[in-house]
Parts: structure tokens; sequence; C-alpha cells
């Protein structure tokens, strides 16, 4: 079976939960920027943690089924209309043969998901059906989606293992989409490229997301911060933000310039010559893919065992998603 | 009166390039379709266009003004 397109709203892409194992090689790990609410439609939908969705961007699509089937739409709040009558997000949609799919306005957030039984069906590319657009690679064709597309559906047989696939979301569990976000950090790898001035301006400030923000990385607005003086290394960019090139971590914190933070997401680069003086920590990367330009976020640095502590608690949710010995 | 909303976050323009004309002024008959602005965010810039047909009354947005989705760009009044 297949979805067609029929508008392809602003950049919907197929994404699974990623390609691991290539950043070392420059091929970065990709994925569902709002893992969490990615997996939930999954849930919705009756197949397991991962199976490939589609992430629409600001502007969803809208599409025609050509069979029977079931979705879920999770993530950032929108209007779902199926032939025209809104239905729920955040719960079990059934679809007949030529039902036909779009979206209002968004409400808020940046991104949601549509999960499908079956999973989206296109071929595995190392390892993993994400769409690396940048490196045209996985997804459909390498790229967004386009009007005409057919996008396979996988059997609906499904994957899910006979297990019962949940009704909805509780409430509780549903992640928010807020104005104002605090996001934890961990200082480093470059934090003493900063003066102490310059460390407590990224830490105290309030910052606000720019339209700049994409799957490579969110550029914020807000104060200038002050770098240490230093001499120019050889081999590296004469901009006191500037180093020699290093490998980036997912979710660190670059300020090309002393100016607008740039948090690396899951399609950034995996390595260059800026200073990386802090990095956002794994547990609240999706919380900054559902912020909205305009955000006022607050970056609190935490530690090793904070930041590990809250990797375990985001394993036990998703766990409790799927229910003992998923 | 219709109100043409933004689908999207990101700059309004109201012109195709920088030494170009605006696409429509205030006092212009529009139709149906017809593009009023443009947004730009994440590198791409997405065509506003009319839903109605009639004549420009008021744009709530200026050029190179920030937009979130829903808010007015521009108002018609319908013919």
């Amino acid at each position: 079976m297949a979805f067609e397109i029929l508008e392809p709203g602003l950049a919907t892409t197929v994404q699974d939960r990623g390609r691991f194992g290539y950043y070392n090689v420059g091929i970065p790990q990709g994925g569902a920027m709002d893992g969490l609410s990615a997996e939930m439609a999954n849930a919705l939908a009756g197949n397991t943690p991962a199976e490939a969705v589609l992430e629409c961007t600001y502007m969803g699509p809208r599409f025609r089924t050509d069979r029977d089937t079931v979705i879920a739409v999770t993530g950032a709040p929108v209007d779902v209309k199926v032939n025209g009558g809104t239905r729920g997000q955040w719960s079990r949609l059934e679809l007949a043969a030529g039902d036909e799919v779009a979206f209002g306005i968004l409400q808020g957030g940046t991104r949601f998901y549509i999960g499908v039984r079956g999973g989206i069906d296109v071929p595995v590319v190392l390892g993993s059906r994400s769409t690396y657009g940048l490196g045209s690679i996985g997804g459909f064709d390498g790229r967004p989606l386009r009007a005409g597309d057919l996008v396979p559906v996988g059997d609906s047989a499904g994957p899910s293992g006979g297990r019962e696939p949940l009704q909805e979301i509780d409430p509780g569990l549903r992640p928010r989409f807020e104005k104002e976000v605090t996001v934890r950090v961990m200082p480093g790898l470059y934090d003493h490229r900063l003066t102490a001035r310059g460390m407590e301006t990224l830490l105290n400030s309030i910052w606000t997301l720019t339209p700049v923000a994409d799957r490579t990385g969110l550029r914020y607005s807000g104060p200038e911060v002050e770098w240490q003086p230093r001499q120019q290394p050889f081999g590296a960019g004469s901009d006191p933000s500037n180093i020699v090139d290093a490998g980036y971590a997912v979710g660190s914190i670059q300020i090309p310039g002393g100016k607008e933070p740039i948090v690396l997401h899951r399609d950034a680069v995996s390595g260059g010559g800026y200073a990386m003086v802090a990095t956002v920590i794994s547990a609240d990367m999706d919380l900054l893919a559902r912020s909205a330009p305009g955000t006022k976020t607050r970056f609190t640095p935490v530690g090793m065992e904070e930041a590990l502590a809250a990797r375990a608690e985001q394993r036990s949710l998703r766990a409790r998603l799927w229910g003992a010995g998923a | 009166m219709a109100d043409i909303l933004s689908p999207l976050p990101g700059i309004f323009y109201r012109k195709p390039g920088p030494d170009k004309e605006p696409y429509v002024n205030e006092g212009d008959h529009v139709d149906v379709g017809q593009t009023v602005g443009v947004v730009e965010v994440m590198k791409q810039f997405s065509e506003v266009r009319s839903d109605v047909a009639g004549t420009i009354d008021r744009f709530h947005i200026e050029d190179s003004g920030t937009v979130n989705p829903g808010d007015v760009i521009v108002t018609v009044s319908e013919a």
C-alpha cells in the first residue's frame, strides 16, 4: 500500500530512530528530531519503536491512502483533518481506502509526526530509513516529499508482534510545547575558551530561538558572549570562536563570533572549527526539537551524574509506553 | 473582510526580490490564488496566496517582519 502525496508540506521527511555507527565518517545519526513524539506515533499505530514515520515541519502534507489502515498524529499541536472532518492527535485513527488526510495551521511547537501501521517502507540505507537531506541518502529518494510521490507503507500485518496497540497516549505522558523552556547543558569541551563572564552570559541569559532552525541546528539571539584572548593557533581561523578543527558532539553549542549561539541537532556535521562551549544533554534534545521560533530558552548547567539520570528517566518513560518487556 | 494567515513562522517579504516591486499594494485587486508575499524559513521561500478575490485592505505585517503560524498578514475586502 502507499500514501499518495497531494501537497508535500514545507519539509516532510521519512525518519526513524536514526542511523548510528557512521558519525566517524561524517554521516550524522539523523532520525526523528522529537524522538519521543515519533515513538508515541508508532505505539499508537501498532508498530515497534523502530518503524519509520513522517516528520512534518510547520506545515503538514495532504495525502490519500489507497488501503484501509491505522495512523496516529503526535507532536506539535495541529488540527488533523480526515476528509475535511477534524480528528484528534495522540490517538489511533482508522482510515478507509481513499481517505484524505490534511492538517490545519500549527498551534505551537515545530514538528508533528504521522505514524502508520506497518511503518513507512522505504529502503534501509546504512541501517536506517531516515532521510539525510544534506547527503541525499535514506528516506524517500534522499529528499523531502513532493506532490505526486507514492510513499510505500509496510505490510499492515505488521511487526507489532501481537502486542495490543495503544488507543491513546495518556495526557500526563504527552510532551508539552511551551514558549519558555529550560534546557540542561554540560559545559565543555571548549568552555575554557570563554571568559568567566562569557560563561555567565551563556548560562544566565534568556535566549530567543530565531527562525533559523532546522534539522541541522537551532540559532538563538541574545547578548554577546566574551571570549578569552588568545594567540591564533596554527590551523585555526582568526575569530576568537575558532579552534583547530575538532569533532562536534551532537547537541554541542557554538557561538560564532560570540553572537547568536547555535545548538547542533541530529543532522549536523560531525566536525569543524568552532569552539563547543557546552553540550545539551541527550535527554533534552527532543525539547529543543519542539521549540518554535520565539521560544525563550535558558541553558542551565548540570554534571554528568544528572545528565545520566535524566537519560535513564527518559528510557523508563519510553519503557512504560511499550509496556513491560517491549 | 477576509484574513490571509501565515501558515509558517519566519520572515515575511512583500517583494519577490530586494530591488523588485511589491507583489501587491493596499488598494490593489487580488484574485483567488494570487501571491501577496513570501515567508522565508529554513532557507525556503513559500508564497502566501489569497484564498479570496477582492481588494487589499491592509497589511498587518511590514516588509521583512517576523510572523508566526496563524498570524494575520493581510486583510482583503471581498469583491
